[in-house]
């Protein structure tokens, strides 16, 4: 039975669409308060290095200056995640990366707080640098942290569930490849902006652009040691967040503070430059993979080990670590699976979660190592995939549950719109054509600290005027989360969605829900709004019902009017509905809540991985390769995403086609590199291009046109059906490029981003007879620990591991 | 946000009025015309003038003469020179370079003499200050040390104007007007291969006007080498101008370098192909000079080498176009729009 829809699925203009296009939308740094004074924040110029003192002396006496803050206001360290709270709002001792904040300037202008920045005088004794993964294992002391694994590790992992020697022995053949993904950023045009304000009675309140309101709520009590029912956090709605405005950040804790000490708001609106420093983008990772395959392309086993670049804190960099293997298991059938991980520290700006969080750098890999397979198998790469793709309902060698999949429809649908077979190694030199797939999450199984608690709650409010509000800790962070909230309440209810009123993100009046990250919104703040708006329909039917003489399960709701199902002639409008419930119940109100189902996987690291459903994308890119120069140029891009249903076309061809965006300039161009100075002149060790000019990512004249397909199979777990769509289609779009690439003039770039410098280094290779690649040529000892063994499900096993490994003694000569 | 320094403000209406503020003001004051290099410099402290001398209120600046030649005004927008029919009919190379200024937006604000006095540019100075301050600053700015190259006694940023190495091969002189008088200098000669004093410019002079040659028989190609289709500053530019005889047999040509060097300059290209066709081989010879003669660092973006090795096929694409081939296609690729 198909149950046909009034909102879900039409395509409309969302909701705060108005608003956004008019300039009506209040960013943080449009929030301006009576009486509000500003802050800057000095840096550190140095990249590590100890403080030896600080004089705030001048710069207290400087007019205009208000409050200056040093470490020394600041006892308690803070960290988005339990386990690692490792920073401090302002550094009291020791700095580790150009750009870390050591002192706050607040003044009765941005301008006079900028200049009094430099009357202060800080002391600093460098230590010596660490600027790469290599580098961290060879250098075990100073140790940037005193916690961690050893040395500059940070975090091992090493899990292996099955036997995968033996799979990749018993192999027909066994791929070997090295990968490298280089660090980028988030890029979202708004900058971090912040303002904090105490009421009367002392307790706090801060807008902030942020993903997590209920994250930082929670971080920024326990930072300024206040209770969290005195704070209240609002998220303001975000111009572009991508992961980077999910930690809780120095500068909403400093201006909290100094909000609470001045007794007068407080606002900070980072810089471009401060935001690159800030960071917790996409960790730059080394990767070798081992893949065995039969000589039908079936595969036997998998080992992904992985080397990231962490930077100077932990952040979200331990789930980071994780999420670069647990997902490669979701997209096809992978017997035995293998995975090592490791993060060093580094003194630059830390990392962290970018859209796809972790999964992007070993997708690439598994992707590209898969157009090898094919190639060598000669087996057409659509086909190849087509004959592995995993099975619905079924568990993955790491325990993850697969629901629906429509990866194989994906694959059909670009191999159909691109005419593949008349492309792939059919076009004339220089053009060519890529393809690659690629799954994410629907939502992160578990919260980042342990509850038992709901994960996302939604409250509504109705009454007798007809107005509908919705309450929900959701943020929209221009992902388009409010259209999605509004539309579930407006369908249930059978009203318009532009009727529904959206309050979201504020700590202080919504139910809590945990953020706009993993891409857990639609489905976690979907399926609490579907419950709250029943509750609420239920009683509506049942004081209609009796109007009507009717049976509730006979009252329909559509088009903003509440019926009789077997006699609509004759309906009353949702108004006059709501006046009969009122008057039955008393004031109405609902709430509803979500909860993902639990994880069948029992191990010591299960909880990173599983979700309610799994999205999954398939895509196509064209490339023209000039043979002279190198020089890439993308004309066109098909793309198919299984998203279960679309809540809202519009928005989700949207979110497919800002992933095509987003995924073609990690491809091509993005870099967040840095430079260090000779070392016999200069400590110096700095971002090197922290500019929105420099930092180079595609314009709208760079932009392919894309074809764009909704792949629509309804997920049980899911609101109306509806999965993912924010993530889960940036990941196949670089490693098709690289196929591409290879494709159009047969020279294989195995690290990204692909430039023509590389592409034209590659040719001069294949024109002397050489491997026709630039990529990593080593992957360096790393000091994996023994791994933990869990038996995949068919191999017996109830989900927990069969032993307890003991780390690996650190060896001297694995760190020399 | 990046806030600008606290300066006066003057706006003459006359050139007159402007070069004797400058006078008066001495080398504390700088002129703005468009602002859409000097305000984010001035924003990240580079350049910190105790006042600002703006050209906008300057009728005479923005007006068009057109005799054998044509005569530009310094302070028309880059999108009125990109609209000016003259231009885009006669001197094609302007066009192309004016056209790939920036975006449409910075060529609405910036005008053709800011483009030609543009800042020299490097990663390792047009950074903020809180940036430069961490590398101890620079020699082009507050510095020692020339962190490109750090035995160089020379500053080597790069000169990054589009217009410039396009007019230089149309073989343009530029007016500079003072309180003391006014003088014409042949464009290239504007330019001195040294990042920090890049201009022969003097501070009390304004630079009022560019004079064209007549066009009669000269065809003329721009080709910018950059990441992307906008925004971007070139860190390749080649213009060519060729004169050629009815029989195809070249009997003028220059072809002119921007971005690989302080200055923009003038190559022993364009004489190679004097007296012969435009044929694969003399394009070849010359591109082969042209591409000996760049000497580009490592301070802007794309990967030092592979810009030295591209620029030869650049002046292929320059002296291709102008010999007639069918280039838009490959345009389309390098500029990521049609020109």
């Amino acid at each position: 039975m198909t149950k046909r829809f009034d909102v879900i699925g039409k395509p409309r203009r969302r909701v705060d669409g108005r608003a956004k296009v008019t300039g009506l939308t209040r960013f943080a740094d449009d929030v301006m308060l009576p009486r509000m004074l500003h802050c800057k924040l000095l840096r550190s110029a140095h990249p590590h290095a100890t403080i030896e003192s600080i004089d705030v002396s001048r710069a207290q006496a400087r007019p205009g200056v208000h409050l200056v803050l040093t470490g020394k206001d600041f006892p308690v360290t803070f960290g988005i995640l339990p386990v690692t709270q490792d920073e401090y709002p302002l550094a009291p001792e020791r700095v580790r990366y150009v750009g870390e904040p050591v002192a706050a300037i607040i003044a009765r202008d941005e301008q006079t707080a900028f200049e009094a920045l430099d009357l202060i005088d800080v002391q600093y004794r460098p230590l010596k640098t660490i600027s790469d993964p290599k580098e961290a294992l060879a250098t075990p002391e100073p140790r940037i942290h005193s916690y961690g694994e050893q040395g500059n590790i940070h975090r091992l992992q090493a899990l292996e569930f099955g036997d995968v020697n033996e799979a990749l022995a018993r192999a027909d053949h066994v791929f070997e490849d090295l990968f490298f993904y280089e660090g980028n950023t988030h890029l979202p045009i708004e900058q971090h902006a912040s303002v904090a304000a105490v009421d009367g009675e002392g307790k706090l309140t801060l807008w902030s652009s942020t993903q997590v309101p209920h994250y930082i709520h929670r971080a920024l009590a326990n930072a300024l040691q206040i209770p969290p029912a005195h704070v209240r956090v609002i998220a303001c709605p975000n111009g572009g967040g991508f992961g980077g405005k999910c930690d809780l950040h120095n500068h909403e804790i400093v201006v909290s503070k100094a909000a609470i000490l001045l007794g007068r708001p407080v606002k900070i609106c980072l810089t471009r430059e401060e935001v690159f420093y800030m960071h917790r983008g996409r960790h730059p990772v080394l990767m070798r993979m081992r893949t065995g395959v039969t000589k039908d392309g079936k595969i036997t086993g998998m080992h992904t080990q992985t080397l990231l670049d962490g930077g100077a804190y932990g952040g979200y960099g331990a789930a980071s670590t994780f999420y670069t293997g647990v997902l490669q298991t979701v997209t096809y059938e992978i017997p035995r699976y293998k995975f090592d991980a490791c993060r060093t520290f580094t003194n630059k700006p830390p990392c962290g979660p970018k859209r796809g969080h972790g999964t992007p750098q070993p997708r690439f890999g598994q992707e590209v190592q898969l157009d090898r397979i094919a190639e060598k198998l000669e087996i057409d790469p659509a086909e190849l995939r087509l004959s592995i793709v995993a099975k619905p309902n079924t568990l993955t060698a790491n325990w993850l549950k697969i629901g629906t999949i429509g990866l194989a429809e994906c694959i059909r649908k670009v191999v159909a719109s691109s005419d593949w077979k008349n492309k792939f190694r059919k076009l004339p030199e220089g053009r060519g054509v890529g393809l690659a797939c690629g799954a994410y999450l629907c939502g992160a199984g578990l919260p980042i600290y342990w509850n038992k608690m709901p994960q996302s709650g939604v409250q509504l409010l109705i009454d007798r005027s007809g107005q509908v509000t919705v309450f929900c800790g959701a943020t929209e962070i221009g992902q388009g989360s409010d259209d999605v909230l509004a539309a579930i309440v407006a369908e249930v209810l059978g009203i318009d969605a532009y009727d529904v009123r959206c309050v979201t993100g504020d700590t202080g009046l919504t139910p809590v829900d945990l953020g706009s990250y993993s891409s857990r919104v639609t489905v976690m703040m979907g399926n609490a709004a579907i419950q709250a708006a029943e509750r609420l329909r239920e009683l509506i039917a049942r004081a209609a019902a009796e109007h009507m003489e009717t049976l509730p399960e006979n009252v329909g709701f559509a088009q903003g009017r509440v019926f009789r199902a077997d006699d609509p002639g004759k309906p009353m409008s949702f108004r006059e509905a709501i006046v009969l419930a009122e008057e039955k119940f008393g004031t109405l109100g609902s709430v509803g809540s979500y909860s993902p189902p639990r994880a069948p996987g029992r191990y010591k690291g299960a909880g990173v991985g599983p979700s309610p459903a799994y999205s999954y994308t398939a895509c196509v890119v064209e490339a023209e390769v000039d043979r002279n120069t190198g020089w890439i140029t993308v004309p066109k891009v098909w793309i198919a995403h299984d998203i279960g249903r679309a809540v809202n076309p519009v928005s989700a061809r949207g979110q497919v086609e800002g992933s095509v965006y987003m995924g073609l300039g990690e491809a091509l161009m993005e870099e967040q590199v840095f430079r260090r100075l000779p070392p016999k002149l200069s400590n110096a060790l700095v971002h090197k291009i922290p500019s929105l000019l420099e930092y180079k990512s595609l314009t709208s004249l760079d932009m392919p046109e894309v074809f764009t397909e909704l792949v629509e199979d309804p997920d049980p777990n899911c609101p109306f059906g509806a999965k993912e769509v924010g993530q889960g289609p940036l990941l196949p779009v670089m490693p098709a490029v690289a196929n591409a690439v290879y494709d159009a003039i047969g020279v294989r770039i195995d690290e990204l981003p692909i430039t023509p410098d590389k592409v034209l280094a590659a040719l001069e290779k294949k024109a002397k007879g050489e491997t026709p690649r630039v990529g990593p040529e080593s992957f360096p000892d790393v000091p994996y620990p023994e791994p933990m063994l869990v038996p995949p499900p068919w191999e017996g096993g109830d989900g927990n591991s069969v032993n307890t490994p003991r780390r690996r003694p650190v060896k001297k000569e694995a760190l020399a | 946000m990046m806030r600008l320094p606290w300066f006066g403000f003057r706006s003459p209406r006359s050139i007159v009025d402007a070069a004797k503020i400058l006078a008066a003001e001495g080398p504390q004051a700088m002129l703005i015309a468009g602002g859409t290099d000097l305000l984010p410099n001035m924003k990240r402290r580079h350049q910190t003038p105790a006042t600002l001398v703006s050209l906008r209120q300057i009728e005479a600046l923005k007006k068009v003469a057109n005799g054998s030649g044509v005569t530009l005004g310094a302070a028309l927008t880059l999108n009125e020179i990109v609209a000016n029919a003259a231009v885009r009919e006669r001197y094609a190379g302007l066009w192309q370079a004016a056209a790939q200024v920036a975006t449409v937006h910075l060529r609405n604000m910036g005008t053709l003499g800011g483009n030609l006095c543009l800042d020299t540019r490097c990663n390792y100075y047009n950074q903020n200050y809180e940036w430069r301050k961490a590398i101890d600053f620079c020699l082009k700015k507050d510095g020692e040390i020339c962190w490109v190259a750090t035995a160089s006694k020379r500053c080597v940023a790069a000169s990054s104007t589009d217009t410039a190495p396009a007019l230089i091969a149309l073989g343009a002189s530029v007016r500079l007007v003072s309180v003391q008088g006014e003088r014409d200098v042949a464009l290239a000669d504007l330019y001195k291969n040294d990042g920090i004093d890049y201009l022969t410019r003097r501070a009390d002079e304004i630079l009022t006007e560019v004079k064209l040659p007549a066009a009669e028989g000269w065809r003329s190609s721009y080709w910018k080498l950059r990441r992307r289709g906008a925004f971007d500053f070139p860190v390749l530019g080649v213009a060519a101008a060729v004169r050629t005889a009815r029989d195809g047999t070249v009997e003028d040509a220059r072809i002119a370098l921007g971005a690989v060097s302080s200055r923009p300059f003038l190559t022993k290209g364009g004489e190679l192909l004097i007296g012969n066709k435009l044929g694969d081989d003399a394009i070849a010879e010359a591109g082969a000079k042209v591409a000996s003669a760049a000497k580009p660092m490592d301070n802007t973006d794309l990967d030092l080498y592979w810009r030295k090795a591209v620029v030869a096929e650049f002046v292929g694409y320059a002296l291709r176009e102008i010999r007639g081939d069918e280039m838009r296609e490959t345009r389309v690729r390098i500029a990521r729009h049609a020109l």
